[in-house]
């Protein structure tokens, strides 16, 4: 997996919300064994316990459970993972909607922006 | 228990105050950055964990325990500069370590070894200065002590290696040991650490985790540092 880390956030959020992404966009499957904590910090160079803290959080999101002894797995209930799919996209308007305000452009004129980006 | 333990801890070198009154405990399983500009006392500090250096005054335990014969089977140290005997091979080198270390890993050492390209049979004399420090780095990391010391170990290596030498820290790491870090390309180990030591004449000016750094100041520890020791 590519990973990239912002300076201005911590690294285990970002990592969590690129580990959910990865579920969400069915690069890991549901029922699916996740790597160790150590692989993961390994492939993406950070510390393990900073992975740790970010499967955690996975965890409490309903979006991985783990078994005692044989590792971490995605959640089979694909009610979850909509669920977090879609807070993940309102996460990406918000950013959207408040970059444009910032430019100027109100709701109506960013959808007509949206319609004409869709006819090209 | 804390793994390293300092209180009250200073060095003086005549009326040059090196360290001067430091609190300190790392716990077992941190990945710790000493940061600090030159002449902060990272050196010192180091020194005084693994027993080359006396207190003037304080105390600094390792386990427990005052730093000595007892302690350096459980601390491997990486210093600022080679102190490999030149004349000996790399292979040389390795039966050294382990004929001094209980913990060293060979296995480990000669793996290592090989994925860095270097030669078994190569003279130290003959190597370069980032090869010299990749040997020096891969026999400190190959034993299994419970605190790593680590005075500048990615500074002479190009970044691949520099990569690669992180992800070897980060496949060691074990949640019984604690590795410290002294450098000053804060950006390349930022990610693999826990928590960082700000030093500034002697004094730690902060101690705090990675993450509540970047959470409450919305920067990176490089960011912070560069502010922080402004010229």
């Amino acid at each position: 997996m590519e990973w990239a880390f912002r300076s201005d956030q911590p690294i285990y959020a970002q990592m969590s919300r690129h580990l959910s992404a990865a579920i969400v966009t069915g690069y890991y499957s549901p029922g699916q064994r996740l790597p160790s904590v150590r692989d993961i910090a390994m492939d993406a160079g950070v510390n393990p316990n900073t992975v740790q803290r970010a499967l955690a959080e996975l965890e409490r999101d309903g979006l991985v459970f783990s078994q005692r002894t044989s590792g971490r797995f995605v959640t089979e209930d694909p009610e979850k993972i909509r669920s977090v799919r879609e807070t993940m996209a309102k996460e990406v308007i918000d950013e959207f909607l408040k970059a444009m305000r910032k430019l100027g452009i109100d709701r109506k004129e960013t959808i007509a922006f949206l319609e004409k980006e869709e006819d090209e | 228990m804390s793994i390293l333990e300092c209180k009250g801890l200073s060095k003086h070198f005549g009326a040059v105050q090196a360290l001067e009154n430091v609190d300190l405990a790392i716990e077992p399983g941190h990945i710790v950055g000493l940061l600090g500009p030159n002449g902060s006392g990272k050196t010192t500090l180091i020194k005084l964990a693994n027993g080359l250096l006396t207190p003037t005054s304080g105390s600094i335990t390792i386990g427990g325990i005052a730093p000595g014969v007892q302690t350096k089977s459980v601390v491997s140290y990486l210093p600022e500069r080679i102190a490999l005997p030149e004349w000996m091979t790399a292979e040389q080198a390795v039966d050294y370590y382990q004929d001094f270390y209980a913990d060293f890993r060979r296995e480990t050492a000669e793996a290592m070894i090989q994925n860095l390209g270097l030669n078994m049979k190569q003279r130290i004399k003959t190597m370069s200065k980032g090869t010299k420090e990749k040997l020096q780095l891969i026999l400190t990391m190959s034993r299994d002590a419970r605190l790593f010391l680590l005075d500048e170990p990615i500074g002479g290596v190009d970044p691949a290696t520099r990569d690669y030498i992180l992800r070897t820290i980060i496949g060691n790491y074990n949640e019984n040991a604690s590795i410290i870090i002294s450098t000053h390309l804060i950006s390349d180990v930022e990610q693999v650490l826990d928590e960082v030591l700000f030093l500034q004449n002697g004094r730690i000016v902060l101690h705090d985790t990675v993450d509540a750094i970047r959470n409450e100041k919305g920067t990176s520890v490089d960011a912070l540092f560069r502010e922080v020791f402004r010229c």
